[in-house]
């Protein structure tokens, strides 16, 4: 892992100089909001570089014309965000704003992104709040509705017929939102709930909970450092025989650092490097030349981002002023995604699949998760409904 | 919850409180002895651990890694002192704790230019790894026991070294009437010098030994460092005794509190609020045994300065 950062820092460093020059009179230009500082940075990174490699593997263009990328770094502050995206439209007038890896950001820039009559296209975080009564038209995003992700796990464990799970998450909004919506699927006995600060550091109390309780699996959301310390603790504590069930636990961004301790743990989520499909497969590949890495969801999403750019402002041949057309343009979503089949519903978030994903060492011996079974087809989101939009 | 239950929480309280007193001694000396606010002894525990991490990787053995990361660890501290602290020694304890603060920016990106910002890996030694059963389902991982007995080791030495060297008697001197000392012609300077290594040293030894639990990222020191300034006020500041008792106090507290706390209050109430309440309340727990005991004694259990 040592110096991936710095590679992927010079790799957009090289990159958009290049893209810039092309972008000399008619172009289109690209506000890509991903947090650059912080715990967090390392998800960020994934974003950006995924959106990164579908701009070279369009040439530089969107739609034909020269893009231009501007690196916004949130810093994970709502307030710095909305400083800078809005210094990026009115000055640097930028056509689309793109990213953002966090629901708090996104809560914050929706506004003043939209109000602007820019298009906003969220690439990783996909509050309800924007799914349900909420929805925008200027609002699009190519990942998952947060509840989603969590409730193809309830699904998984109620098809594998567990009857007794541990949950366990942070004691936060999301982390609360995340037991809940594992719990909306899974009908079989929630044996505890246990829920640990934000900055938990050590997980043995916990642990010796869940050996207590010999429940038949544990289902649990730990993002970030959380995770890394939760499933190494978890192994060493000779827990590894209880499945572990989680949602962004074990994924590309953390398991350089689980490492071992993560394999065989599940996940869930609409996409996996593994996927079998050509586009995919080229992504995939051509990511990890560049920039050295595995590639984890917010680089796929990201990249679906740049792809359905392109394919939107093809359909309306480059006249980004005639924002009715454009909408429409975006919400048909024709493009190929690394995810297979892809369509926007009314609220303008995917309808989509959802897959169990386990952790798995590759021939090269890096790790990545790959899909074990189709959990959930042609999913909506469950606040699709309360949208307006028609 | 049964005995066993009750006891396995008991040794994990114990063990975290160790690995708390590793960090704290080494603040509690620095802030102690030489009156001197040092919020980046946070980030000194994340470079041993990334040391620890990068040197484990590139020798390929976790014991080269650990005796490499030492000396790398006191240069650190002693460019840090040389570079930035040196200059605060004589300004107020605000001016302190701005620069200080500083350094934690400065170097949490520092640290990410070099090694980027996903987390790192430092596995266990094999000589460590497994672990005894200690109850049924749970293995205690043996890399656990190893982090006690190192800590109970460092406050062994630590004790000889405070109460029966001659630089010892020093930095308790130093501690309590440093004008004076330094009047008997003792270089205050010097000693100054040598205690910031040492706890210098005692943080980056702190994060190599956490280095393979926990997360080695930017921002592993902001955590502990909040903790660790609570062991150090509950004990006394100065006061290694203390340290090593306060921080054994907050381990116990936290994860007893954590662990039990929600168990209790649904003797009490409904199990969804009692789960939320237990959470929150247990996360306070040491905070308010902290007012509590600072209500009694305002100075902390071992006071050092009368």
């Amino acid at each position: 892992m040592t110096g991936i950062g710095r590679r992927g820092v010079l790799g957009a460093a090289l990159a958009l100089p290049a893209l810039r020059a092309r972008a000399q009179g008619a172009g289109v230009k690209i506000g890509l909001v991903a947090v650059q500082t912080g715990p967090q940075a390392a998800l960020g990174t994934q974003l950006r570089d995924g959106f990164l490699q579908g701009l070279k593997h369009l040439d530089g263009k969107l739609g034909g014309l020269p893009a231009e990328v501007l690196v916004i770094d949130d810093e994970l502050r709502p307030e710095v965000a909305v400083t800078k995206v809005r210094a990026a439209i009115e000055r640097d007038k930028v056509d689309f704003v793109v990213g953002v890896v966090f629901s708090n950001i996104l809560a914050a820039i929706v506004r003043p992104v939209t109000e602007s009559g820019t298009f906003l296209i969220s690439t990783n975080a996909g509050p309800s709040t924007l799914a349900g009564r909420g929805c925008n038209a200027n609002f699009f995003t190519t990942s998952y509705n947060n509840d989603q992700v969590h409730s193809v796990m309830g699904q998984a464990a109620q098809d594998t017929g567990y009857k007794r799970v541990f949950v366990m998450t942070p004691n936060y909004q999301a982390g609360r939102d995340a037991a809940a919506g594992f719990k909306s699927r899974f009908k079989g006995e929630v044996v505890d709930e246990v829920y640990v600060p934000l900055t938990q550091l050590d997980f043995s109390a916990e642990l010796a909970k869940i050996a207590a309780a010999k429940p038949d699996a544990v289902f649990t959301f730990m993002p970030g450092g959380l995770g890394v310390n939760l499933v190494r603790q978890y192994r060493q504590a000779g827990l590894a025989n209880i499945p572990f069930l989680s949602t962004f636990t074990v994924d590309e961004a953390t398991l350089p650092a689980q490492g071992e301790a993560a394999l065989g743990f599940y996940s869930a989520a609409s996409w996996a490097p593994n996927m079998d499909n050509p586009a995919n497969t080229k992504f995939v590949k051509d990511f990890e030349a560049s920039y050295g890495y595995v590639p984890a969801t917010y680089a796929a999403q990201a990249y679906d981002g740049a792809m359905l750019l392109d394919s939107a402002v093809r359909k309306v041949g480059g006249r980004l002023g005639d924002k009715d057309a454009l909408r429409a343009a975006i919400r048909a979503a024709q493009f190929t995604s690394v995810r297979g089949p892809f369509e926007f519903g009314t609220n303008h978030y995917p309808v989509q699949d959802f897959w169990l994903c386990q952790v798995a060492k590759r021939a090269d011996g890096k790790f990545q998760t790959e899909t074990v079974r189709k959990v959930l087809s042609h999913d909506t989101d469950p606040y699709a409904a309360e949208c307006r939009m028609r | 919850m049964s005995l066993g239950l009750l006891l396995v929480q008991g040794l994990n309280g114990l063990q975290f409180g160790v690995l708390l007193f590793l960090v704290a001694a080494g603040l509690t000396l620095v802030f102690g002895v030489m009156d001197f606010i040092n919020l980046a002894h946070g980030v000194q525990y994340m470079l041993g651990a990334y040391l620890g991490a990068s040197l484990a990787a590139w020798t390929g053995s976790f014991w080269l890694g650990l005796v490499l990361a030492l000396p790398a660890a006191l240069v650190c501290g002693l460019v840090l002192e040389w570079l930035v602290f040196r200059h605060l020694y004589e300004r107020d304890h605000l001016s302190q704790v701005l620069a200080t603060f500083g350094v934690i920016l400065f170097l949490n990106q520092a640290v990410r230019a070099i090694w980027g910002s996903a987390p790192l890996q430092m596995p266990v030694p094999a000589l460590l790894e497994g672990g005894v059963m200690l109850m049924p389902g749970l293995q205690y991982p043996v890399y656990r026991i190893a982090i006690l007995v190192a800590g109970l080791a460092v406050a062994g030495l630590l004790w000889v070294l405070v109460e029966r060297t001659r630089i010892g008697a020093l930095v308790r001197a130093g501690a309590t009437h440093a004008p004076m000392v330094a009047a008997l012609g003792v270089d205050i300077r010097g000693l100054f010098m040598l205690v910031f290594g040492f706890g210098a040293m005692l943080a980056g030894f702190a994060g190599v030994m956490a280095a393979p639990v926990l997360s080695v990222d930017p921002g592993m020191g902001d955590t502990v460092l909040i903790l660790a300034f609570v062991v150090i006020t509950i004990g006394g500041i100065g006061s290694v005794r203390g340290a090593f008792i306060a921080a054994l106090l907050v381990g116990v507290i936290e994860t007893l509190g954590r662990s039990l706390l929600p168990d209790l209050l649904r003797l009490v109430m409904a199990a969804s609020p009692a789960r939320q309440a237990g959470a929150a309340l247990g996360s306070m727990l040491v905070y308010i045994a902290m007012a509590l005991i600072l209500a009694v004694r305002p100075r902390g259990l071992f006071p050092v300065r009368g």
